[in-house]
């Protein structure tokens, strides 16, 4: 009998789909494989590839047994294809299709559909890790470069786990699309990621960890509405999926968190309470509160362009078809249709921003943003807690959705991070204040040291307030291997 | 419900509401709202789904508490709740366990010390009940060898489990319960007995996800005749991990006092397997009173004469050693009272006893002449080191 919960070693890839009676897509992947290693050594550097690194895999599905912790040398890592449990009976939960069986092949009217959404999730995950590739080099601490590897080897995972999709299911067009996806490349000219966030540098750690809170989480929004599918395979991959992402989201909301507690205890030890003398603050080595702020307008206005525009026929044809749900879909008290209600979006109408009542299937996009961005108001009300403690007076505040937008109805205009909308003239005065300048990057870069000495941490950054695994302060998270 | 009871609550400071747990729990007992994730005490079931899953860490908190801090009451929270003192013997049980029979059993164990057990500042936190008696894991015999002669009075016996790339996270020092197979009288499952383990965290293999345990055949023992007789390759139900206090301090400067009897030298060989895996970066020395019949009789006998005295400076004492009068474990210390009593003055100083509870009253008796010696009170000083994680006592 095949066995769904253990992870099966005997094929050259862990999976729980039984590869190994599979020949054909087993022959597919073992194909790519190749290719995806040959991918991984280009990127990471050689001595990074050769240390050995305290990371879990997982070795089932089942909750015990995913998070299995041990040193591994990175290229080593048993990527596979992990699949949550297969739900008995499971229906549709939304659409047209509402109450139906879920499919467990790809529904023949909604194959391009659902291609193109796996390719767009897929493309995002090798992303990242190729933005992220030299952030090692410059680690705060060998905990930190523990969790980057972390995130990186399990964004490796996720780029797996939508390639076996296409293989699986999708035939000939799907193995060139997995294909692609090793071929795009982060900030190529030719072949740039098909999302604009994917091709933006991670130039230093507060954008990493800016970019894991918000960005990672825009992906973990995506992978839940897609958790939510009619198609049972991608429903299964992306609600495993979602542990790993989980990570994601605490390697962000952890890193901003200390950063900001390293300064608030820098100002604190040396009796600065102005938080906006910025030269006194980085005379401290740590980074002042406005610059974190800019970071932050910065990484969310580039989160929320990657939930397309507002108002999608797109989108509504996803949720109708039962390709793709909202957020906790389950949680939502409807008759999971929307075929006559209605649903609040932002719009603009001579020159102001105006709420507007629109078809709720239009408007499913919308619904995710706003779902999103309740959830990383949380992080920042707790970042802004640190701050209360310390007793400093600076509150972080995410900008308004209107700020400094390529994608959607506000891209047409410039807006201050109060939403107010503004001329030309104003943004180019003041968007200095807003967005990180080059001398901001330029100072952060200078913070950039690597401090690699177990239980040390770089002077900008505190430590964790506990260990990965429940590890002792002091622990070797990373046995560097020095060439 | 038993009063006091343990409850399972999330750290609001560190928890990160992903909803990862909420998803995971089978019972539906987690729930969230703008605020905080909790947990619902009238659903939780201990089953522990939610502890790995959890990014953070933030999921592994308990607190005794006579009664149940609500759902409401946990969603205004922006900081756990220090543990309050409930006084009473039922609170003492502390959080070594969360099945009541299992805490029992440790409080019991643990009573030597005096008053309330607390782990070493810098142990490692522990995981417990990971597995229960409704929700054991299975582990494979790697082996089982006799550790005495055959000639010896008692059979003790050096059991490896393996557990088959299921987590085990068990520390030095903690339990793990091993389940009887068949029935009571009654026609229930039999309750697990404990063993500490004498493996390190690390795996009685470096890296190999195996256990060892220190078993001594009992007559007419239902589950130690079980263990003993056990066959490579047979399959053993586990539960565990248990006990919080009885930890080996990770600071590299600790010193550690280890006085053990028969197979209380289970935890005594753990913490010196996992200082020798970490030699040259632990700096305080380990030193071992080992008291047997003989040393035919005296588990490890062979292995810890290998140990380097740099890292651990040992007594093995005989009481029935022929052409040698009887020595027990009191009496070595009290010979080397000089060094024990720099011990004892050293705020580094950790002291571990563990074996059969009628060498309690002599190692107290010692104790109290040695700290005389020095102008000290026995009993405050004690008190004071246990208050600080540094005295800890498992006698049974």
């Amino acid at each position: 009998m095949l066995d769904v919960i253990n992870v099966s070693y005997d094929t050259q890839i862990p999976n729980n789909v039984g590869l190994s009676q599979d020949r054909k897509v087993l022959k597919a992947l073992e194909k790519w494989h190749p290719g995806y290693i040959d991918w991984w050594n280009r990127l990471i550097p050689q001595n990074f590839q050769e240390s050995m690194v305290y990371l879990r895999t997982a070795v089932s599905v089942d909750p015990k047994g995913w998070a299995k912790f041990d040193y591994v040398k990175m290229p080593e890592y048993r990527w596979g294809v992990l699949l949550a449990p297969q739900v008995e009976d499971r229906v549709i939960p939304m659409g047209e299709h509402k109450g139906k069986k879920a499919w467990q092949e790809v529904p023949g009217e909604y194959r391009n559909m659902l291609k193109r959404l796996i390719v767009i999730q897929g493309d995002t995950e090798p992303g990242s890790v190729e933005q992220q590739r030299f952030l090692g080099l410059t680690a705060p601490s060998l905990y930190d470069m523990r969790n980057l590897f972390q995130v990186n080897v399990e964004e490796g995972r996720h780029l797996w786990a939508m390639v076996y999709l296409l293989q699986k299911y999708f035939g000939k067009d799907g193995r060139e699309e997995a294909d692609d996806l090793l071929i795009r490349s982060s900030g190529s000219e030719e072949a740039p990621r098909m999302l604009g966030a994917f091709n933006e540098d991670t130039p230093d750690w507060l954008s990493f960890f800016m970019f894991t809170y918000f960005t990672d989480r825009d992906g973990k929004m995506q992978l839940e509405s897609l958790a939510q599918s009619g198609f049972d395979p991608l429903s299964r991959t992306c609600r495993f999926m979602l542990t790993e992402e989980a990570h994601h989201m605490f390697v962000g909301e952890t890193g901003v968190s200390r950063v900001i507690q390293r300064t608030c205890e820098a100002m604190n030890e040396a009796g600065l309470t102005d938080p906006y003398d910025i030269g006194k603050v980085r005379d401290l080595g740590v980074i002042d509160l406005p610059t974190i702020q800019k970071k932050l307008n910065l990484h969310y206005s580039l989160s929320l362009d990657l939930f397309g525009q507002e108002v999608s026929t797109n989108a509504a044809n996803a949720f109708n078809a039962g390709i793709k749900g909202r957020y906790m879909e389950n949680r939502i008290d409807d008759d999971h249709e929307l075929q006559s209600d209605t649903y609040i979006v932002r719009n603009i109408v001579d020159g102001k921003i105006v709420a507007e009542e629109v078809p709720a299937l239009t408007a499913i996009n919308m619904r995710l943003r706003d779902d999103y961005v309740r959830d990383a108001a949380g992080g920042v009300g707790r970042w802004n807690k640190i701050l209360e403690k310390a007793g400093i007076d600076f509150a972080l505040a995410l900008p308004h959705e209107a700020f400094h937008r390529q994608i959607g109805v506000f891209a047409a205009i410039k807006a201050n991070p109060s939403g107010d909308i503004i001329s030309e003239a104003e943004w180019s005065a003041n968007v200095d204040n807003w967005l990180p300048t080059k001398e901001d990057g330029a100072y952060i870069q200078s913070l950039m040291v690597p401090c690699y000495e177990p239980g040390k941490f770089a002077g900008w950054i505190a430590a964790p307030k506990v260990g990965i695994d429940n590890k002792p302060g002091d622990y070797e998270y990373v046995k560097l291997h020095m060439a | 419900m038993n009063k006091p009871l343990k409850q399972h609550l999330i750290d609001p400071e560190i928890c990160i509401r992903c909803y990862t747990c909420e998803m995971t729990c089978p019972e539906n007992a987690i729930d969230h709202d703008d605020n905080n994730v909790v947990v619902n005490a009238e659903l939780c079931n201990f089953c522990m789904d939610c502890i790995p899953v959890c990014p953070t860490g933030s999921i592994d908190e308990w607190r005794v508490v006579n009664d149940a801090y609500s759902m409401e009451e946990q969603f205004s929270w922006s900081e756990l709740p220090e543990q309050e003192d409930l006084g009473g013997d039922e609170a003492e049980t502390g959080l070594e366990a969360l099945d009541e029979t299992v805490a029992a059993l440790l409080a019991e164990a643990h009573k030597g010390a005096g008053g309330k057990s607390k782990a070493p500042v810098s142990a490692p936190k522990p995981t417990i009940n990971l597995y229960s008696l409704s929700k054991p894991i299975e582990a494979v015999v790697q082996g089982n060898y006799r550790l005495t002669d055959e000639g010896a009075d008692s059979d003790v016996r050096h059991i490896i489990l393996d557990f088959q790339g299921h987590p085990m996270p068990v520390l030095e020092g903690q339990s793990i319960g091993i389940i009887p197979p068949g029935t009571d009288a009654d026609g229930n499952a039999h309750l697990p007995r404990l063993y500490s383990v004498s493996s390190p965290r690390d795996g009685e293999r470096p890296g190999y996800n195996n256990v060892s345990l220190t078993v001594k055949r009992e007559d007419k023992g239902l589950c130690s005749n079980f263990v003993c007789d056990l066959q490579k390759g047979d399959t053993v139900h586990v539960t565990g991990p248990f006990g919080a206090t009885f930890l080996l301090p990770d600071d590299p400067d600790a010193r550690i006092m280890m006085i053990c009897t028969g197979t209380g030298s289970a935890p005594m060989r753990a913490f010196t397997m996992r200082r020798h895996r970490k030699a040259g970066t632990v700096h305080g020395g380990m030193t071992m009173f080992f008291g047997a019949r003989s040393p035919e009789s005296l588990p490890y006998f062979g292995p810890l004469k290998k140990v380097p005295t740099t890292l651990l400076e040992r007594h093995l004492v005989f009481s029935r050693q022929e052409g040698q009068p009887k020595e027990y474990v009191q009496d070595r210390m009290w010979t080397e009272k000089a060094s024990v009593a720099d011990m004892l003055r050293d705020k580094n100083t950790h002291v571990y006893i563990c074996g059969l509870r009628d060498m309690e009253g002599g190692v107290e008796a010692t104790f109290t002449r040695i700290a005389e010696e020095i102008g000290q009170n026995w009993d405050e000083l004690r008190n004071t080191m246990r208050e600080e994680g540094r005295y800890h006592v498992e006698t049974y």
